[in-house]
């Protein structure tokens, strides 16, 4: 028991992530939690984006599971996985099976490098940028195979539009990367690195978020970037490959039930992926905002305060719509149940207040913040704008976002050298 | 009017071979497809996204209207007409009645036209509404079907209070009406007018300049003026491509004569100015309301029209400008309680023969646009 | 740090390998032997990882499994499957295929065999931090020219397909 207590010691003191400790237990921990966390953010997110893009659109969304359809989420995924697996009689039987299964995978897979923090990462790897974009374009496959296996017209064309897609903003979104790249090398050694916790580090020891970096270049890399971005997760406006006007449901239209579920789980994870490869390269990663302009001890104690504040406010929110909801005996459970909600959100809110717990949850809670952002903007995009025709979308791709990607590494190389270049043209 | 053997023939040559003599692939589109409005079923010949040639495929909502008519009085079939076009019933059922009443020379009076004129200028807004929402969602822009069916149920409130139905009105009656206007009906709709004109900005603030609103819609979908006067497409489709022809203008009915409006018109041909037709005759439309609530005589709602109606051996054919286009009415009477024949001239059905001209040599995406911005119901189409 | 590169994870990754290169060539449906090749490539990469070359791993991911085979099952899924079901599946110069097999797999052991001393007996460590980093600058410096032509190469193929594909230019 006391050599137990004594791992965990040793675990909160590391400084470390356990994968570069090479500790399996810890690895196996965290695993978990990412996998845990992941899913419930895909829950939550689910439910944002519906009652969000209501209140858009002037009306309520989900109202009746739960109150204010919080359980709405955990209904949807309950009649999916009761609801009858269908497969088309002429379809391609193990190639159908196998491809939710690869999408899934590559949406998962790629957040064994994802920095929450210093030491909040599963592992880091050398790689971790290059493991991130290879795994994350595994996907297509997953995609294209499912459109080919359905043997199905609509699935098909909506499996050919996607691959194209990918790989062609692939291209744009690799410049974007590069150039954030190699503003890491801007130190006294002149080397860089494609971890992702060194590139953070990087930011930290420059003592600039990458996207004020050079301005205005590293602001148009993020933006090629957060363009690009939004094709790889064929969201809207690029959301051609799932057009529901146009191939009812584009590669996914065949499947149904669990299978369908997977592929909705794996976007929406593909979409908290690129959003942790934005912030990591361009918004600081785990930094707080201003860690520069706004320093000293008391300025950290405030930023250290922001998660339980979130979580209070949260709470608040949920006591306010409490005291809000309707006086009727058959709304009692669904009250009580709200007030619970609030409460234990309360609850959480309040352990984050604890300076031990404070101190190791902050980075956690700036990324998952910063994230949170882009899944707003998500959202956001998918409330405003038509969708794209599809060589629109290519001409986007190939003549507008790779162009500007070549001239931004270019040009961010050439700032980055300019006195090595000063140098050997004044004093030869 | 131009000739109609002065046109030249349509753009219909053979299309240019495949590709890499790839196989062509043949879609059924329909006819249960999101993007169909209705069940009408598409048949598309693509090579890769590029359209071929497509062919409609429809009957799948045929309810057989004209065979019923000569089965009814003329009076019970006033309902059926409603069910044609049921977005915009109201039309439907002015059509009707006003080609009974020009079979038994009767004329609706004033009061019973003026009203008239508001509900079928609302139903037009409200028709082009939902063209609007639905359009826009085909589209991809979600959000503004939902600002639209906000603001058509303002309208659909309207209908409700002054007879009883929201969609199929049967508001109208042959030889005038049948309800005398409510109390606070010209408050009613003045209070419309008032709260829908700022709406409209708001529609076109979400799309007129958006990008890709602008990407999607320009130089998509053309239809030159000839070829719309050799397909007999009317209405805002053939407006847009830049003939001036409205029949509230051309052939006065319904006391249109004494309403000061103009007929928006477009230059292109293409589904953006189809788009913008469309919202400057919902502004126009807003006007010849406001001219007719502010001078609405009094005097009796109803003509002296026999209770049995029974017209005169004869034929007659008679056209109203309803919100899609030309609809008009062909009665034959044998001097009978019920209709010999009655045929009609829907204008869904007609403008969906140009789908294939605006089409050819465009993208899987842009037929989504141009089913779109025919604004065609089936219901209509049908029959 | 218990190191990976074991005799296991060796066996088993270019037991998948041989596995995977099989199907390819012996799978009717040229869906499922281009899936087949996807597991060859990765597994390969792995391999690529236990010799310490992560950055030869990744690009390995990123353009053969992500990028080329996305292309190769993209042409092959246009390819009609009735037709190519019917087809013969081997044709008849196998004689010869087993004959230039033999003859190469005599060139390894021969090299294996003869060449021991050539070869160190254990893997040199590199250090997996500074892997990337030395691809990087031997590729950009010392063999600059060589990469250079190579994406010359490459420009050539891009602009004949260009060509080839394009009607009127």
């Amino acid at each position: 028991m006391h050599a137990f207590i004594q791992y965990i010691q040793s675990y909160l003191d590391s400084n470390q992530t356990p994968g570069a400790a090479g500790n399996v237990f810890w690895a196996f921990i965290y695993i978990l939690l990412v996998f845990v966390g992941l899913s419930v953010a895909v829950i939550a997110m689910n439910w944002l984006e519906r009652k969000i893009l209501a209140h858009m659109q002037v009306r309520l969304g989900p109202m009746r599971v739960g109150p204010h359809g919080l359980l709405q989420p955990i209904a949807d995924a309950l009649k999916l996985l009761i609801k009858e697996d269908i497969m088309p009689a002429e379809a391609d039987g193990f190639v159908f099976w196998v491809a939710p299964f690869i999408v899934v995978l590559a949406a998962f897979t790629v957040f064994v490098v994802v920095p929450f923090g210093p030491t909040h990462a599963i592992t880091d790897m050398n790689i971790g940028i290059l493991f991130m974009l290879g795994v994350s374009s595994l996907s297509v496959l997953g995609i294209v195979m499912a459109g080919w296996a359905s043997n199905s017209h609509y699935p098909l064309i909506g499996a050919l539009r996607s691959s194209a897609q990918m790989v062609s903003y692939e291209v744009a979104m690799g410049l974007a990367v590069v150039s954030a790249i190699l503003m890491t090398s801007l130190n006294e050694q002149g080397t860089g690195t494609l971890s992702m916790i060194g590139i953070v580090q990087a930011q930290q020891t420059q003592g600039m978020w990458f996207i004020f970096k050079f301005f205005p270049l590293g602001l148009i890399a993020f933006f090629i970037f957060a363009v690009a971005m939004i094709a790889e997760t064929n969201r809207a406006p690029f959301d051609l490959p799932e057009a529901e006007s146009e191939l009812t449901a584009g590669f996914h239209t065949e499947y149904s039930g669990f299978r369908w579920s997977l592929f909705f789980l794996a976007e929406y994870s593909a979409m908290i992926a690129v959003s942790s490869i934005a912030v990591t390269l361009w918004l600081g990663g785990w930094l707080r905002p201003f860690p520069n302009f706004l320093t000293g001890p008391t300025w950290d104690l405030v930023f250290s305060l922001f998660p339980g504040f979130t979580f209070l406010f949260l709470a608040g929110m949920c006591f306010y719509s409490t005291a809000r909801m309707p006086k009727h005996p058959l709304f009692r459970i669904q009250t009580m149940g709200l007030a619970g909600f609030g409460a234990a959100l309360a609850l959480i809110g309040l352990v984050l207040f604890h300076p031990q717990v404070r101190l190791r949850i902050e980075d956690i809670y700036w990324f998952c913040a910063k994230v949170a952002a882009f899944m707003y903007l998500y959202i956001w995009y998918r409330g405003t704008f038509p969708r794209y025709r599809f060589d629109q979308l290519m001409k986007v791709g190939w003549k507008i976002l790779l162009p500007m990607g070549l001239g931004v590494l270019i040009l961010t190389a050439t700032v980055g050298l300019w006195p090595l270049i000063k140098q050997t043209i004044w004093h030869p | 009017m131009t000739d109609p053997n002065t046109l030249s023939p349509l753009d219909l040559e053979t299309p240019e071979k495949p590709f890499l003599d790839a196989n062509e692939l043949v879609i059924n589109m329909g006819p249960q497809h999101p993007a169909t409005h209705g069940v009408l079923r598409v048949i598309l010949r693509l090579d890769g996204e590029k359209v071929l040639g497509l062919e409609c495929v429809i009957g799948y909502l045929h309810r057989g209207v004209e065979k019923i008519a000569e089965n009814r009085t003329y009076t019970m079939f006033n309902p059926y007409v409603d069910r044609m076009d049921y977005v915009a019933a109201v039309s439907n059922g002015l059509g009707y009645c006003e080609a009974v009443e020009k079979l038994l020379s009767v004329e609706a009076p004033p009061r019973a036209q003026y009203i008239r004129v508001i509900l079928t200028e609302l139903n037009r807004i409200a028709s082009h509404q939902l063209w609007l929402g639905t359009h826009a969602l085909d589209i991809g822009a979600i959000t503004p079907l939902f600002y639209t069916f906000r603001d058509r149920e303002e309208i659909l409130k309207i209908f409700e209070k002054y007879c009883g139905a929201r969609l199929t009105t049967h508001a109208f009656r042959i030889g005038g009406l049948q309800y005398e206007a409510y109390d606070g009906f010209e408050k009613d709709v003045k209070n419309f007018l008032l709260f829908f004109a700022p709406k409209i900005d708001e529609y076109e603030e979400l799309l007129t300049t958006n990008r890709i609103w602008l990407e999607r819609t320009k130089k998509v979908g053309i239809i030159s003026g000839k070829d719309c006067i050799a397909l007999g497409v009317t209405g805002p489709v053939l407006r847009a491509s830049g003939v001036k022809w409205d029949i509230r203008k051309a052939q006065p009915y319904a006391n249109y004569k004494n309403f000061d409006f103009e007929i928006p018109t477009g230059q292109n041909g293409d589904t953006y100015d189809r788009y913008l037709v469309r919202m400057a005759e919902m502004r126009q439309s807003l006007r010849i309301i406001q001219q007719a609530v502010d001078g609405i005589p009094e005097g009796p709602i109803i003509a002296k029209v026999p209770k049995v109606i029974k017209p005169p051996v004869g034929e007659i054919y008679h056209s109203i400008e309803a919100p899609k286009g030309e609809l008009g009415y062909f009665i034959v009477s044998d001097g009978s309680t019920q209709p010999y024949r009655v045929r009609v001239r829907p204008p869904s059905f007609v403008n969906l023969q140009a789908l294939d001209v605006m089409c050819r040599g465009q993208l899987v995406a842009d037929v989504i646009a141009v089913i779109g911005t025919l604004d065609i119901v089936l219901g209509e189409v049908d029959r | 740090m218990a190191p990976v590169a074991t005799p296991f994870f060796f066996y088993l990754l270019s037991g998948t390998m041989l596995i995977g290169g099989i199907l390819v060539i012996t799978r009717k449906n040229a869906v499922h032997s281009a899936l087949a090749l996807i597991v060859t490539l990765l597994a390969q990469a792995a391999i690529y990882l236990m010799l310490y070359a992560p950055f030869v791993a990744g690009v390995q991911i990123i353009l053969y499994a992500g990028g080329i085979m996305v292309l190769f099952l993209f042409v092959i899924m246009l390819v009609s499957i009735e037709r190519t079901m019917k087809e013969r599946q081997f044709n008849k110069q196998w004689l010869v295929g087993i004959a230039a097999a033999g003859a190469l797999g005599g060139l390894f052991m021969a090299v294996y065999t003869k060449g021991k001393g050539i070869f160190p007996e254990h893997a040199l460590p590199t250090a997996e931090a500074q892997n990337t980093q030395a691809v990087g600058s031997l590729l950009y410096g010392q063999y600059m020219f060589a990469f250079e032509i190579a994406s010359l190469l490459l420009l050539v193929a891009i602009i004949g397909a260009v060509v080839m594909a394009k009607k009127r230019i």
